[in-house]
């Protein structure tokens, strides 16, 4: 990295706060020209706000930013863009009334040339497509697509490998490479490290509103990264709890002798073919699988959000026919979703939100035991380690203290078999660690939990067994231990383990 | 520096404490108008407002308000509003003249089946076929209406209970309304069931995130079809009051207080899109809208610069409310 | 690592016909409705069909203008409870001026109360916008405002309109025998609506409709298109209220109480959705002629007028509730 050459994004001291919380202090960031930069941070540090500023969602207190040199104080995300800095959201910036033509002409771009940018990576759609009509993955990229077209300076993603498959994943990384190589950068917001030590040149972390570190990620390697994340005394005991974690990888609890608390007969919904298993008390059964294998309408199926079209379900050896979640939460059947939005009351407090499945039957409309309560809630808050300063109204939480709400309220009120649809999406490395403990003690106490993670890397660390969906069939089953990311790939895309991998 | 901070934070508390507490910026929207009236009453009729029995005047005309207001709090905790609650209130206050004849307790039961019976339709309408609140309750005000329009031609005999009568228009000692202490009654079952039932929690959730309500196993039609019921039921304590009141049931009885329902409930801060509010806050919401009537009788105000000060004053309150509330 | 693939990844929505019934089928099948009605009519009717079908665009006209307005603004996100008020003030003002006015004079008027119903109805749009008061609430509070002004204006009903003024509405044109009133209604979609609709600026209105968050994320000016979205409802609103003086011929400061949820009604039936950024205007006109259609209908039937109060009600929920059993969409 040449020191003398003008930085392609300097940033420095970029403050914003939104009334009493300050959520920059003031950081600093500098990308180069020809680089793949990521910017990491826990929930709450402030890169999201850091990302707004720039891209002239908001406005920022005070601070610079310029572009190669020159003044670039974004007044609006149009404006950004013609300033060289592109970025594409999390939520693509896509109408789903509209078609994908009439989005395009919204936002002035050329029909023509997003389609060039689309099919550049091998993907197809007709825009004629309401966009409500097509699944997020597609959006996501459009939107990328639509971004590349403006040769942006700075390519700016955020977080867009959440919730994609591993395929388009790839996809996503060829053009971060093609950027680097045509001199243009690419910032990369993520929470996956794996991530960003294979594809990133340098990373900048952000901790409580500043920037507390620039380094190549690389070199440290994911340790590195999280102690400067989290601190050096946290990074501390994280890197001492990880270590139990990691050397704990249970063997398979003498399989097939504990309870059977879920079993599932030649299930059919929605993409799912057939899929048969028995998921048993004490145990953490993984389900790996590609975008839209059907593991989204397995987990609604068993919880009770959707009707089964074909197969049997049994809890604790009886039928089990769930048409609505109250059914399957009263077999003890319990759901975390994938999007925590789906699961929060957002303006009522954290007591509220964790004890609200107490009061779901006519039965417990009447006087509420509030001592009995304010105990249950208590107990799953201090369980899950919920920080419980903004606790007023669940959406001033940052994200990770809200995934562990989703959590804490089963914990409350309590539960046989915990389906856990992508816990991990979207929180910050400590909270992460803290939900894959908490998983693997509740498993120890006996609870039998289905996993599903679009991160690879978790199912080892959390499962005792994986099974792998493709096709709408279970094409594997490994142990927690062997479950590493190749094998599991190669199952993922229906091909058989014994052959070896490229 | 250090001063200014801490000056600053403390008003940060400040600004925290009525957000999360706003019924106190409204009691004290409601003593400001106390005094304005007071003022205005002096200065127009030569006599104080602020006495006894102007009070026990604003809580008696208040009551039937605060009843019909109290349904259409609960509605709108859950995300919807209810549209009928003045025909509603209307048609019970005539269901129970016409079966007055035969009784007390017949003349009150009828006035609230047909309520709860309304109110129920709606509940069904809304919670079960998934129609908008808005256009179900605008159906079902509709239909009232036509319904009552003709059996009120006809010439039925209308008898007002006794008891209606005393709950409507009697005082106490001669400043205690006796409505007031109906009043007071519902207010308290209203506001602790909405705190520490698990009814009440549902309506928060379910007007808070629907989604999420079922998620947890709600099964929202229930709480929908409840409380769309317990709003006509209410809407019909409030007819009963109001023609109690006026001893003679008039298709127009109620027609005034649709809107001023909603207002009531709007400028006591709770959310029109559900999941935040409060009983208590409705009930300075009608206080203010009473007083507020007051006031601008005293100043003679014509019916039209009514209208406009009325227009005018739920538009900056509920702004000023947002303001205070920092639109999060 | 990356997949081989020999065909780039096709991604697939709904199938073209699915999509065309989510889009035209509900418009579709309220003219149908509308056209069932026509034969059932006649069979009641004793008039002649030119005659009845005059009556029947007057009749529809002042609802056709104003669910025309909320429609626009439904669809844009928001509703608009003062519609009928402000109608009423154009009406009473419109009625006071014009009694003496010549033809033209009354024309340019009538210009120059549309421009100013476009203020207003922008003017509560900025109220809105600024304020960041949800839209029920300020329009409710609008309500009362207009309706105090037409108060003002006119405290009981009397004025009236030059008579060419009033054929307008009455007559028909020339010698087709098609009421000016239709024609009317169908001019201002074509003239005003249609070429902002596909342009644009429409696209803006129904993206902000859609979904807010993701329009301004695409530049929209989400302030500005929905304050422009209150400002051109406000041209139809105040075509409403020229309607109403003319068809009626006098002002009326009570005559905009029953626009207002009717035009809501209209614009339902008529397949906006209350969610907004979906639905249009012409299954709107067909709507509000289906509604005062039915209305004819019952009176012509010697139904006691308050009964027809009741099955309009009654009709209203029943079509929203198939409708909705018929088009269970999913938003998030």
């Amino acid at each position: 990295m040449n020191d003398e050459a003008v930085p392609l994004l300097e940033a420095r001291a970029v403050a914003k706060h939104y009334g009493p919380v300050v959520a920059l202090r003031s950081a600093d960031l500098s990308v180069a020209p020809g680089e793949v930069h990521a910017l990491l941070g826990a929930n709450g540090a402030g890169k999201s706000t850091l990302v707004k500023c720039l891209t002239g969602v908001t406005r920022p207190d005070s601070g610079t930013i310029s572009v190669a040199g020159r003044a670039a104080r974004a007044r609006s995300p149009m404006h950004a863009a013609r300033l060289g800095l592109s970025p594409v959201f999390q939520d693509p910036a896509l109408v789903p009334d509209l078609s994908v033509a009439q989005n395009l002409r919204l936002t002035r771009s050329s029909v023509d040339a997003v389609r060039s940018q689309l099919s550049a990576m091998d993907l197809q759609v007709s825009f004629h497509e309401l966009v409500g009509d097509l699944p997020l993955p597609i959006l996501r990229m459009l939107d990328l697509a639509r971004a590349l077209t403006n040769d942006p300076q700075l390519l700016i993603l955020d977080e867009i490998t959440a919730a994609l498959p591993s395929d388009l994943a790839e996809r996503v990384f060829d053009v971060m490479r093609q950027r680097r190589e045509s001199g243009r950068s690419v910032l990369f917001i993520t929470h996956r490290l794996a991530e960003v030590i294979a594809t990133c040149d340098s990373a900048t972390i952000l901790r409580d509103g500043q920037d507390v570190g620039t380094m190549e990620p690389k070199e440290g390697g994911e340790s590195r990264i999280v102690e400067i994340m989290l601190g050096p005394e946290a990074a501390k005991a994280e890197a001492e709890a990880s270590e139990l974690d990691e050397a704990d990888v249970p063997v398979a609890a003498a399989a097939g002798e504990a309870d059977a608390v879920l079993e599932v007969d030649d299930l059919k919904v929605g993409a799912v073919q057939s899929i048969s298993f028995t998921l048993r008390r004490g145990e953490i059964l993984g389900i790996a699988a590609l975008e839209g294998q059907g593991q989204d309408e397995l987990f609604e199926a068993l919880a009770g959000q959707r009707k089964a079209d074909g197969g049997e379900l049994r809890v604790a050896g009886e039928a089990f026919r769930p048409r609505h979640p109250y059914d399957a939460i009263r077999r003890k059947v319990v759901l975390v979703p994938p999007d925590r939005l789906l699961a929060l009351l957002p303006q009522r407090p954290v007591r509220e939100n964790v004890a609200a499945p107490l009061y779901n039957s006519a039965r417990r409309w009447g006087p509420i035991n509030m001592r009995e309560e304010g105990k249950r809630v208590r107990r799953a808050v201090d369980a899950l380690q919920i920080d419980m300063r903004a606790a007023k109204q669940v959406r001033r939480l940052s994200g990770g203290n809200q995934q562990k709400v989703t959590i804490a309220r089963w914990i409350a009120s309590g539960f046989a078999a915990l389906l856990c649809n992508d816990p991990t999406r979207g929180i910050d490395v400590g909270t992460k660690r803290q939900v894959y403990a908490l998983l693997r003690e509740l498993a120890e106490d006996g609870a039998a939990i289905l996993f599903f993670s679009s991160e690879l890397a978790e199912f080892p660390l959390v499962c005792d067994r994986v099974l792998t969906v493709y096709g709408g069939r279970v094409t594997a089953e490994v142990a927690g231990a062997a479950a590493d990311e190749a094998t599991l790939l190669q199952a993922m895309h229906g091909l058989q383990l014994d052959e070896a991998v490229a | 520096m250090p001063e200014a901070i801490e000056r600053e934070s403390r008003l940060r508390g400040v600004q925290r404490f009525l957000v999360d507490n706003p019924v106190v910026v409204l009691a004290g929207v409601l003593a400001l108008l106390f005094v304005l009236t007071d003022l205005v009453n002096r200065h127009e009729v030569g006599e104080p407002f602020v006495t006894w029995n102007q009070l026990s005047t604003t809580f008696l005309v208040a009551a039937p308000l605060g009843m019909i207001a109290a349904g259409q709090t609960l509605v709108m905790l859950t995300g919807g509003v209810d549209l009928s609650v003045a025909f509603t209130a209307t048609a019970a206050a005539f269901a129970t003249a016409w079966q007055g004849g035969n009784g007390t307790t017949q003349g009150i039961l009828a006035g609230l089946a047909v309520g709860l019976g309304i109110g129920l339709a709606n509940g069904i309408g809304v919670g079960i076929f998934h129609v908008n609140p808005l256009i179900m309750t605008l159906g079902t005000s509709s239909v009232t209406f036509g319904l009552l329009s003709i059996y009120a031609g006809k010439s039925f005999e209308k008898v007002v209970p006794g008891l209606v009568a005393t709950l409507g228009s009697d005082r106490f000692f001669d400043y205690l309304p006796a409505n007031l202490i109906f009043w007071a009654a519902m207010a308290a079952v209203l506001i602790l069931g909405l705190r520490y039932t698990g009814y009440g929690r549902m309506l928060y959730a379910v007007g808070d995130n629907e989604v999420a309500a079922r998620l947890a196993g709600v099964r929202v039609w229930q709480v929908l079809v409840t409380v769309y019921a317990l709003c006509g039921l209410f809407s019909a304590f409030g007819g009963l009051l109001l023609v109690g009141f006026t001893n003679n049931p008039d298709l127009g009885l109620a027609t005034p207080y649709l809107l001023q329902s909603v207002a009531a409930v709007v400028i006591g801060g709770t959310s029109i899109f559900g999941g935040w509010g409060s009983y208590s806050g409705t009930i300075v919401g009608v206080l203010i809208l009473t007083v507020l009537g007051s006031l601008l009788t005293l100043l003679n105000s014509e019916e039209w610069q009514r209208q406009v000060i009325y227009g005018g004053i739920i538009i900056v309150l509920t702004a000023i409310y947002a303001r205070v509330s920092g639109a999060e | 690592m990356s997949a081989t693939a020999a065909a780039p990844m096709e991604f697939r929505g709904a199938a073209p016909w699915r999509r065309a019934l989510r889009l035209h089928g509900w418009t579709v099948a309220v003219w149908l409705v509308l056209l069932a009605l026509v034969p059932y009519w006649r069979s009641l009717s004793e008039q002649d069909f030119k005659f009845d079908l005059s009556s029947l665009a007057i009749d529809a006209l002042p609802l056709c203008f104003a669910a025309m307005a909320q429609a626009i603004i439904i669809i844009s996100g928001g509703i608009d409870l003062s519609i009928g008020s402000l109608m009423a003030v154009v009406n009473v003002l419109s009625a006071r001026e014009m009694v003496d006015m010549s033809f033209g004079k009354a024309i340019a008027f009538s210009v120059l109360l549309i421009l100013l119903t476009m203020l207003a109805s922008g003017f509560t749009g900025v109220v809105i916008t600024l304020t960041r008061i949800p839209d029920i609430v300020v329009t409710l509070g609008m309500l009362f405002v207009w309706q105090g002004v037409a108060l003002w204006i006119m405290e009981i009903p009397g004025g009236g309109v030059p008579i060419d003024y009033a054929d307008l509405a009455l007559g028909d044109l020339g010698t087709t025998g098609i009421p000016n009133a239709t024609i009317a209604v169908f001019a201002a979609l074509l003239l005003v609506w249609a070429p902002i609709r596909w342009l644009r600026p429409g696209l803006a209105i129904y993206a902000v409709g859609s979904n807010r968050n993701s329009a301004y994320l695409s530049g929209i000016g989400v302030a500005r298109t929905r304050v422009g979205a209150y400002f051109l409802a406000g041209l139809f609103t105040g075509l409403a209220g020229l309607a109403l003086s003319a068809s009626s011929g006098i002002g009326d400061p009570n005559s905009g109480t029953t626009y207002t949820l009717n035009s809501v009604a209209a614009a339902v039936l008529g397949g906006v959705s209350l969610l907004g950024g979906v639905g249009g205007l012409i299954g709107v006109i067909a709507a509000a002629y289906v509604l005062t259609l039915s209305k004819i209908i019952l009176l012509l039937r010697g139904t006691d007028p308050n009964y027809a109060n009741v099955y309009q009600g009654a009709l209203i929920i029943l079509v929203v509730v198939i409708g909705g059993l018929l088009t269970r969409k999913t938003r998030s």
